[in-house]
């Protein structure tokens, strides 16, 4: 067991197709090299077994499996990369730079009212966060989840799994199911109540649920995504422009792959 | 060929001895503490840091990294938190290693770049300065002292008077004669040169019908480029007599290797770090195998040995 980053070669268990473009991935780590603990919100950088694609995939971690060592990776398929991790097989491998970056703290999340904003492929670390939150939730006998998820069209994914951790809301943009907009527009008509939102999803949507958070006065956490590089934080390549000066540069520009992924919304200008 | 021979796998630029050859290209391995995860850097022949300037550097708009086929493209824009932090910070914390630190200096006039050299003079932990003059991605001055032969030959000379440590000169393949660029280092008096820096790329998304990166143009770095330093090495070793420290691409031993045989005393790593965090460390045992295989009592042997 190691709590240090490190590279390693994962198996492949299982890999479906939840959606158009959008897979289901398991990963297992061999004895002796499982991350002691995976945080909902943190990522892993998956490489390509092409020689020329020589840069880690940041792809968010759904979900972690410490019993069975297995790492749930729900991702689109959006370059040459991710379409060759959607076409492998149980039984071959990936090598895969892990765990990376700071997740979500569920201290501060425990026990209240959380609302959470998912937009598309934004949807799948807050599944594992839904889960998380809900557990401790049950042992407090406190707190409550509403999960509004944003999809395009009615090619809906994790929304069933979503509802077993927490009361959902659909939203799609063209109306094909659930509400008919995006996910702010859905909170505004459905009036979920919340004491705090975590999102994760496309910038335009992240500005809005930054908007609302500061409408309503409630702390929010978003997860922010940039293209990478090294994803340990050397190369500088991942920044997000901060309120404040940074702890590394002290420029006002913090590396999305060390200080976050997840910011408090208003730490970040977005 | 006697598989036994112990190699002395040390090498020697400007009276500082380094126990390997094998460095970290400055910009890919931070300051080596967000590689310390991956690598013991007791086992490097020197950490090359992250450029520094006299003040804190923002860099520039993010989309800032792109992969290209074999390689990636940058545009950081030398983002880094000054001389002050990074003398308190960064130096402090290399001290706890037994390897060599070289730091990588910028600016965007001859003054800024004094101003970080004269502050680094009495470090007694700073081994060696490598001065960087070729980042393509800063818009003001830094990119024309390595372009133009004269202007290399000024700066370097005006950082050699105020300089305690030995100055390496890091060039830009971006000329029409590297041969030139070496020649007006050395005629400046650097101690060393180093190449090279990333080649000025561009990458447009065509669905999007946009540049990729903020800055448009970025420095592209990877294997891709590594026939280019093996060549630019090649030909500033014909043309010089100081050392060349050899990057741009290298992705094993092999890569590490060819650079040695065209000229190179020492190497770096760069982009491919990303790819493999420990791939210093690999290269430096690959290193050592191979010269052990070919009967080499020191690896100097190699320097320039190609026929």
């Amino acid at each position: 067991m190691s709590s240090e980053r490190a590279k390693r070669t994962l198996t492949v268990v299982e890999n479906r197709q939840l959606a158009a473009g959008v897979y289901d991935l398991r990963l297992r780590y061999r004895e002796n090299e499982a991350p002691e603990q995976v945080i909902p919100g943190q990522f892993v950088g998956v490489y390509s077994r092409d020689s020329g694609r020589i840069l880690p995939r940041p792809i968010s971690i759904c979900g972690w499996d410490p019993k069975t060592r297995t790492l749930r990776l729900v991702f689109r398929t959006v370059g040459a990369g991710t379409l060759e991790f959607s076409r492998c097989q149980p039984g071959e491998t990936l090598d895969v730079l892990g765990i990376l970056g700071n997740g979500y703290d569920l201290e501060k999340l425990a026990g209240k009212r959380v609302l959470l904003l998912g937009g598309g492929i934004g949807a799948p670390p807050l599944l594992g966060l839904a889960e998380a939150i809900s557990e401790k939730n049950r042992a407090l006998g406190a707190g409550q989840v509403t999960a509004v998820l944003g999809y395009r069209t009615n090619d809906l994914f994790l929304d069933r799994e979503f509802a077993k951790a927490a009361d959902v809301v659909i939203a799609t943009d063209d109306g094909s199911a659930g509400f008919h907009g995006n996910v702010i527009e859905a909170v505004r008509s459905e009036k979920p109540a919340f004491d705090v939102i975590c999102a994760c999803g496309p910038l335009p949507m992240l500005r809005g649920v930054k908007a609302l958070a500061l409408e309503r006065d409630c702390p929010c956490y978003l997860s922010l995504e940039e293209r990478m590089a090294c994803g340990v934080g050397a190369c500088l390549g991942c920044v997000t422009k901060t309120a404040k000066v940074d702890g590394h540069s002290h420029v006002k520009n913090a590396r999305i792959c060390t200080e976050g992924p997840v910011f408090e919304a208003r730490e970040v200008l977005i | 060929m006697d598989k036994n021979v112990h190699t002395d796998m040390s090498v020697s630029i400007a009276g500082v001895t380094f126990q390997n050859p094998v460095m970290t290209a400055s910009g890919t391995f931070g300051s080596g503490m967000e590689y310390s995860d991956f690598v013991d850097l007791n086992r490097l022949g020197a950490v090359v840091t992250k450029g520094v300037s006299s003040v804190p550097w923002e860099g520039n708009p993010t989309p800032r990294v792109t992969e290209v086929p074999g390689g990636m493209l940058n545009a950081i824009g030398l983002q880094n938190p000054g001389i002050d932090v990074f003398i308190e910070r960064d130096l402090a914390f290399l001290k706890q290693f037994d390897t060599r630190v070289i730091v990588n200096v910028c600016g965007h006039t001859v003054e800024e770049y004094l101003d970080v050299v004269e502050r680094l003079a009495d470090e007694k932990r700073v081994d060696m300065l490598e001065i960087n003059v070729s980042c393509p991605n800063v818009k003001q001055g830094a990119i024309a002292f390595g372009t133009e032969a004269d202007a290399l030959f000024d700066i370097t000379q005006r950082i050699k008077k105020v300089a305690k440590q030995p100055v390496i000169m890091k060039l830009t393949p971006n000329v029409t004669s590297i041969a030139e660029m070496a020649k007006a280092a050395e005629a400046g008096g650097a101690d060393g040169i180093s190449l090279i820096n990333t080649i000025t790329g561009m990458k447009i998304d065509v669905e999007k019908q946009k540049f990729v990166l903020a800055n448009k143009t970025g420095g592209l770095s990877g294997p891709a480029i590594h026939p280019i330093a093996v060549r630019m090495v090649y030909e500033a070793h014909q043309a010089v007599q100081i050392p060349i420290i050899g990057m741009g691409g290298i992705a094993s031993w092999q890569d590490a290797a060819e650079l040695m045989l065209a000229g190179a005393t020492a190497v770096a790593v760069g982009a491919m770090n990303f790819h493999t965090p420990d791939l210093t460390v690999k290269v430096a045992d690959g290193l050592a195998d191979y010269a052990a295989r070919h009967g080499l009592s020191k690896i100097e042997d190699l320097i320039g040995a190609v026929q």
